[in-house]
C-alpha cells in the first residue's frame, strides 16, 4: 500500500477515527435534546460541522427557538470561510473538487493539510481527513442517535452535564494565553448577565456580538480560536504549541503570497 | 416542522460560509480583521454555550449537578484527556451529583 507510506494519509487516518468517535456524544446528545432522527443524521450529514452541530442542539436543548440555533450554528461557522480560503491557496482545487472540498472543510482536515510542507501530502492530508471524518462521523452520529433514543430520562444518566463538558472541550484548545481566556470570560459574564432578560438561546447571540466586537476592536493574532478541536498533530494533547502554529501560518502566506496577491497576513499571528 | 426548516437552512447557510472561502477573492477575506473576528467568536460562542448549559434552565438561573459535570470536565481536560473521555467524564459527574442528591 504505497498510501499508507504518506505520513499525511496516516494522520488523515488517525485524525478521522479520534474525531469521528466523538459523533457518538454528538447524536445521543442530539436526540436527548430533541431532535429526532433524521433531524440529527441531517445536521451531520448536511451541516456537517461539530462546533456548528453542538451548537444547534445546545440551543434547542436550552429551549431556544429554531431561528436562535440556526444563528448561532451560522455564526460558529464563519471560521469554515477562512479555512476554505486558507485551503483554495494552498490545494487550488478546480471543477466539481471544489464544491466537494467545500463540504468538508473544517477545523481537522484543514490542520491536517496546513500541517504538512509538501503540496502533495497537503492534498492528500486534506482529502484523507475530510472524507474519513465525514463517514465516520456520520456513522457514529447514528449509533449514538440510536443509543440515545433508548436511555430514558436524559438527567438520570448525565446527559446535561455531558452537554456541558462537549462545549468546555470544543473550547478548550482555543484558550491558549490570556487573550483568548479573557474573551471567554467576557463572553461567558455576558450570557449569564443576559439570561433573566431574553428569551433563550438569544444570550448566545448577545455573546457573538460580544465577541466579534472584541475582534473588531482589538489587535491581536488574527488566527485567534482557529484550532481544531482534536490536533491532528499532537493528538490528546489540548492545546496546539506556538511553534507549530507559527509554521502553519506561514506556510499559507507563501502560498499566498505565490499568488501575488498581497502580503502575508494572516501569518503576522504567532511571530 | 417548524424546526426543520431552520434546521436545513442552517445546513445551507454552513455550507454558503464553506464555499465563500473557495470563490471569494482571497484579497477580500485576508483581511486580518475578518479572520479575528472568526476567531474571537468562536471563542465566545462556545464560552457562551458551556456556561448556559450549566446554569440556565430556561430564563433563569439555577446552580444545579452540571456544575459539578462542568468542574468534572475543566479537570479531565487539563490532565489532557480526549473528547470521548471528557464527555463520559461530564456525564457521569452530573449523574453522580444527582444520585448522592445535589438535584
Amino acid at each position: 500500500m504505497k498510501l499508507l507510506a504518506s505520513p499525511a494519509v496516516r494522520v488523515g487516518i488517525s485524525i478521522s477515527i479520534a474525531t469521528g468517535l466523538y459523533g457518538i456524544s454528538f447524536g445521543a446528545l442530539s436526540v436527548t435534546s430533541g431532535l429526532d432522527f433524521w433531524q440529527t443524521m441531517a445536521l451531520s450529514l448536511l451541516l456537517f460541522s461539530g462546533g456548528s452541530q453542538f451548537a444547534f442542539i445546545g440551543v434547542v436543548a436550552g429551549g431556544g427557538s429554531g431561528i436562535a440555533a440556526m444563528s448561532a450554528a451560522t455564526l460558529l461557522g464563519m471560521r469554515n470561510g477562512i479555512y476554505g480560503m486558507q485551503l483554495n491557496a494552498l490545494l487550488h482545487p478546480t471543477g466539481w473538487r471544489r464544491y466537494v472540498a467545500a463540504q468538508v472543510t473544517i477545523d481537522e482536515s484543514t490542520a491536517t493539510s496546513s500541517g504538512q510542507t509538501d503540496p502533495d501530502e497537503q492534498r492528500r492530508g486534506f482529502w484523507t481527513a475530510g472524507i474519513g471524518i465525514y463517514i465516520l462521523w456520520n456513522l457514529f452520529t447514528a449509533v449514538g442517535a440510536l443509543a440515545g433514543s433508548g436511555l430514558g430520562d436524559p438527567g438520570q444518566w448525565g446527559l446535561d452535564g455531558a452537554a456541558v463538558a462537549a462545549f468546555l472541550a470544543l473550547l478548550w484548545p482555543r484558550l491558549k494565553g490570556r487573550e483568548p481566556a479573557a474573551i471567554a470570560v467576557v463572553c461567558a459574564l455576558a450570557t449569564v448577565v443576559a439570561v433573566p432578560f431574553v428569551p433563550a438561546g438569544v444570550p448566545i447571540l448577545i455573546a457573538a456580538v460580544v465577541a466579534a466586537l472584541i475582534g473588531w476592536f482589538s489587535h491581536g493574532r488574527s488566527d485567534e480560536g482557529l484550532e481544531p478541536d482534536v490536533d491532528p498533530y499532537h493528538p490528546h494533547h489540548g492545546r496546539r504549541d506556538r511553534s507549530n502554529n507559527t509554521r502553519r501560518d506561514n506556510q499559507v502566506d507563501a502560498h499566498l503570497d505565490k499568488q501575488g496577491d498581497g502580503h502575508g497576513q494572516t501569518g503576522q499571528a504567532g511571530t | 416542522m417548524n424546526l426543520w426548516i431552520w434546521l436545513l437552512l442552517a445546513c445551507v447557510l454552513a455550507y454558503a460560509w464553506k464555499l465563500v472561502g473557495y470563490f471569494v477573492p482571497a484579497k477580500l477575506l485576508k483581511d486580518p480583521r475578518t479572520s479575528r473576528i472568526a476567531g474571537t467568536m468562536t471563542i465566545g460562542l462556545l464560552a457562551s454555550l458551556t456556561i448556559v448549559n450549566t446554569v440556565a434552565s430556561g430564563q433563569t438561573l439555577a446552580a444545579d449537578a452540571r456544575l459539578g459535570a462542568l468542574a468534572a470536565a475543566a479537570v479531565a481536560l487539563a490532565f489532557r484527556a480526549p473528547f470521548l473521555v471528557v464527555v463520559v467524564v461530564g456525564a457521569g459527574a452530573a449523574a453522580l451529583l444527582r444520585l448522592i442528591g445535589w438535584n
